[in-house]
């Protein structure tokens, strides 16, 4: 697998997901400049986790136009598998890759821990390692997680499969009890219509490697390898 | 030109003598540009002029000591061509003034002290003192804080790691917000701030120049009063954005050979960087104030000179290499200018639309700056209290109250505000002993940890001072780290009162005592003085940040119980000291009591042997016995644990059993070990001549002493409780 991982100006884990990544691939990931405007041929392109731009505008909002996300989205069009992870996912979401926003957390502060997930869809290249209905553990890290999107396109995504993960408790229960962020339908990740592109608010690197407390995370960069290789 | 009046003066902070000496110093009347030049360099907060003499006396090397005190922060040697740089820094009176940008710019300026010397910040810490919980102005302050520190430090992408809070009446008008800063950087290209070469440029880069913090230095070195909050414009204004990106700029400037020295812009801007890196090189500079980046038009020299705008630095470059260093900070978008040229002369000389604006000889500044022997008597040694007359409380309603009172609540909705886990290395997050930060790429990490028991200060500064270092000493054992070093943060009140002045010659006398005894020397640190509000002062608050080094990281104790059916052995003597304890604060509602002693020798064996028996792989869990007494910890073990761990425990019948359970005796630890280790173990403390006992076992569902019990569950619940409801405004304190 070939994968880059953007560096914006305030991207603060872009090392991370490198280190995840070359744990998984054996490789390291080409590291991509935002003024950059071309990409090689790759797998894989991760937008990662920070504060691109100082968060100034609106999360995202700003990256999105950067000169490199022109090639980034034509990519994606033309199938390149594309992972968001937190400022990441909001940056796609800005770029129109994926539908929604993601706004303030609903009691409007930041927040750091673990977190229990529920795999919604396992047949994608992002999850074959994981089973629909599997409880994983990721951390979260944000201020604005809070997903929503029109309740139309919501239950399109819903019956095409676009929910990647939920917000659940240990036993995989979703409630209201379990949304750290206000998150419609405690959506806590979600693929474009055609399972390509996955948009995210936890982190998987923050959980590749047992010193760090788990590996649930490691699993999504191994599914990545598996498939693309 | 402007007079120079007794109120001018005033207003600067600058006492009659001072300016006599200011005088002689230039042989003529200075104008203001000059005045307050002088101003913010002989500040407290600048000059340590009060604390110089007596901080001189602390121990500051040792053979794995890189750097001492008296640079940007302090270095240690851990090994492989690996460096530590670390330093404490205090923000305590613009995060009263203004909480979020009061704290967020305090994170701001220690990274950036860190960074200055060419380490990449891997960790931050926080220790704060906030005022009575049913003061009206704590729940501000506290979200304020909170917010501003993690606002920084999580757009920067340096996890913030841990720390302490504590709350007490005396810091209701005077909070304290000490930030620290631990950085990593190759032994061999560490980046100091003496200038050298005369005729090389002196450079800015980072943000502009604006008019905002002016005189942010003299307010911090005088008392708050009614009129304090009208200060707010004195604070600055922080751009944690920039910060990363100055992070990143002068990482790669400084893999690069084009440095000759650095320094950050902190307090007193301009002046202070500029000064001082003139000074130590034996230099003079002369500055062309025109080419100061700015952000505001018609700015005069005294503005630019005294400008406290956060993200800014000063370098002295080898010439010719003004293009590499441009590129690389036109690739992060930084503002850059040549401002001025090293000289031989000794002297600063400023320049503003061509005409000389101020002329000022450095060294009688920056180095001959006033240093007092002020006046001291130590404090009355507070009486000891004796067990027999203090009011037994049935142990498990008071452990009900202890683990949910403000200083022993959990804090979990401090630190889930703070991202912890950036950079993939943070092995040990908040919540134990201390931090355990892993050394990228390796096997080793540091541990890190914050300590200071104010009110064992209050009653007896001397003890309490020796208390903070070792408390912070046993933090780093307790996790198997072998402590290296200390940064410290001293926060007392006005030391032109001889009662105050006193508070910090015993805390230093008593620090200095412990630091010397357990090889743990002092390599940088902070001074903030007049902490009072009104006449009042706060609760001498030495803080101590410490260091120390896990070579294999894998090995780390943790405080949780990791399994039912194992023995609880406790390390060093109980007397059950009840003196200045917190079951007599909070249970008894009584304030007094000499605080326990610190045996310095039983301190070292008992950390040596702590540090062998989890290197051994003997300890299946560890947690030093602090604030609350031995009860209190073996709580916090149960309520660590991945599900539910009970523990059953005996106690002695020579001792009282609140004194048992509630004694803040120094010098232990508890123990998680499994029963076919307790031999080894128990053998082990005996050859290190550390009193050794087991007191109970792990399992079932409650914590069971002298005939009663409480479910691990209700602690919990209490414990987590407090400080989200009390932020959520459903009660007024305790």
């Amino acid at each position: 697998m070939k994968a880059a991982v953007i560096v914006f100006p305030g991207s603060n884990c872009d090392r991370d997901v490198a280190v995840a990544l070359e744990a998984s691939m054996g490789a390291k990931p080409l590291m991509v400049w935002h003024r950059d405007t071309q990409l090689p041929d790759l797998d894989l392109i991760v937008v990662p986790g920070g504060f691109s731009y100082g968060d100034y505008l609106r999360c995202g909002a700003m990256a999105a136009h950067s000169p490199i996300m022109r090639e980034v989205k034509a990519r994606a069009q033309g199938g390149t598998r594309v992972l968001g992870i937190c400022n990441g996912f909001q940056i796609l979401c800005e770029s129109g890759l994926l539908p929604g926003v993601l706004m303030r957390n609903r009691d409007l502060r930041f927040i750091c821990k673990d977190v229990y997930l529920r795999v919604e869809n396992d047949r994608t290249d992002f999850c074959r390692y994981y089973r629909s209905g599997d409880v994983v553990r990721f951390p979260i890290a944000h201020a604005e997680g809070n997903y929503q999107v029109d309740p139309h396109t919501f239950r399109e995504m819903e019956d095409n499969g676009q929910i990647a993960f939920r917000y659940a408790d240990g036993d995989g229960k979703v409630s209201d009890a379990t949304n750290p962020n206000g998150a419609m339908g405690n959506v806590a990740g979600v693929y474009n219509a055609k399972k390509t592109v996955l948009g995210l608010m936890p982190h998987p690197e923050r959980l590749a490697e047992d010193l760090l407390g788990g590996i649930d995370g490691r699993l999504m960069f191994d599914s990545l390898v598996e498939a693309l290789s | 030109m402007t007079q120079i009046t007794p109120e001018l003066l005033a207003s600067h902070g600058i006492k009659p003598d001072e300016y006599q000496r200011i005088l002689e110093i230039m042989g003529r009347e200075p104008n203001l540009t000059e005045l307050g030049i002088f101003s913010v360099m002989w500040s407290e907060h600048c000059s340590y002029k009060s604390s110089k003499k007596w901080l001189k006396t602390l121990p500051t090397t040792a053979p794995w000591v890189i750097c001492g005190p008296g640079e940007n922060a302090g270095i240690i040697d851990i090994g492989d061509g690996d460096a530590i740089v670390f330093k404490m820094e205090s923000h305590n009176h613009p995060s009263f003034i203004e909480p979020y940008q009061g704290a967020a710019t305090g994170v701001g300026g220690i990274l950036r002290d860190v960074f200055t010397m060419g380490a990449r910040p891997i960790a931050n810490m926080n220790a704060l003192r906030f005022g009575d919980p049913a003061n009206p102005k704590t729940r501000h302050l506290v979200a304020g804080v909170v917010a501003g520190i993690g606002g920084y430090g999580n757009c920067v992408g340096v996890p913030t790691v841990g720390g302490e809070t504590n709350f007490h009446k005396s810091y209701n008008g005077n909070i304290l917000v000490n930030a620290m800063t631990v950085g990593l950087a190759a032994k061999d290209r560490i980046f100091y701030s003496a200038a050298a070469g005369v005729g090389n440029p002196v450079v800015y880069f980072g943000s502009k120049t604006g008019r905002d913090g002016i005189h942010g230095a003299t307010m911090a070195s005088a008392e708050f009063d009614e009129k304090s909050e009208e200060k707010r414009p004195t604070v600055q204004v922080g751009d944690p954005f920039t910060e990363k990106l100055l992070i990143e700029a002068c990482l790669e400037l400084m893999a690069t050979d084009a440095i000759v020295a650095i320094q950050d812009m902190g307090a007193a801007g301009l002046t202070s960087s500029s000064f001082e890196m003139a000074s130590k090189g034996g230099l003079g500079i002369e500055m062309d104030l025109d080419a100061v980046p700015m952000r505001e038009e018609g700015m005069t020299p005294y503005e630019i000179m005294l400008s406290e705008s956060q993200e800014r630095m000063l370098m002295i470059l080898k010439p010719g290499k003004e293009d590499l260093a441009k590129a690389i900070m036109d690739k992060w978008e930084l503002d850059f200018a040549v401002v001025g040229i090293l000289t031989d002369t000794g002297r600063m000389v400023l320049k503003r639309h061509g005409a000389v604006v101020a002329d000022l000889p450095i060294d009688p500044l920056a180095q001959a700056s006033p240093e007092y022997d002020r006046p001291w008597v130590s404090p009355a040694k507070a009486p000891v209290v004796h067990a027999e007359d203090v009011k037994l409380v049935e142990p498990t309603e008071a452990l009900r109250k202890l683990v949910a009172c403000p200083d022993l609540a959990s804090k979990r909705w401090i630190y889930e505000q703070y991202d912890h886990m950036v950079m993939g290395d943070t092995v040990q997050r908040p919540g134990g002993d201390a931090a355990v930060v892993r050394i990228h790429g390796t096997d080793k990490a540091v541990a890190i940890t914050t300590d200071c028991t104010p009110r064992y200060c209050q009653a007896d500064p001397h003890e309490g001072g020796r208390q903070a270092v070792a408390e912070a000493y046993r933090n780093l054992c307790a996790v198997g780290a072998l402590p290296m070093a200390v940064t410290d943060n001293l926060n007392f009140g006005n030391p032109e009162k001889p009662e105050i002045m006193g508070q910090i010659v015993e805390a230093i006398k008593g620090m200095g005592e412990a630091c010397r005894e357990l090889d743990f020397p002092v390599v940088s640190g902070n001074v903030s003085l007049y902490n009072e509000t009104q006449g009042s002062a706060i609760q001498p608050t030495p803080a101590i940040g410490a260091v120390g080094l896990l070579p294999e990281v894998g090995k780390m104790a943790t405080v949780a119980f990791k399994e039912a059916g194992n023995s609880i052995v406790l390390l060093g003597e109980t007397k059950g000291w009840l003196g200045a304890s917190l079951y007599l604060r909070e249970i008894c509602g009584r304030e007094e009591g000499a605080p326990p002693p610190v045996a310095l020798h039983r301190e070292h064996r008992a950390g040596e042997l702590v540090r062998q028996l989890i290197g051994d792989g003997m300890v299946r869990a560890c947690h030093d016995v602090a604030d609350g007494g031995l009860l209190v910890a073996v709580a916090e073990m149960c309520m660590a644990a991945d599900g539910i761990i009970g523990a059953e425990l005996d106690h002695p019948s020579t001792l009282p059993l609140h004194a048992w359970c509630f004694g803040e005796d120094q010098g232990r630890y508890v123990l998680e070990v499994r029963d076919d280790q307790v031999a080894t173990v128990i053998e082990e403390a005996q050859e290190h001549d550390v009193a050794v006992r087991v007191i109970g076992r792990t399992g079932g569902f409650v914590i069971s002493i002298g005939g009663r019990a409480i479910p691990v569950e209700e602690l919990r619940s209490a414990h987590e409780g407090w400080l989200p409801a009390y932020m959520g405004g459903e009660m007024s304190g305790h």
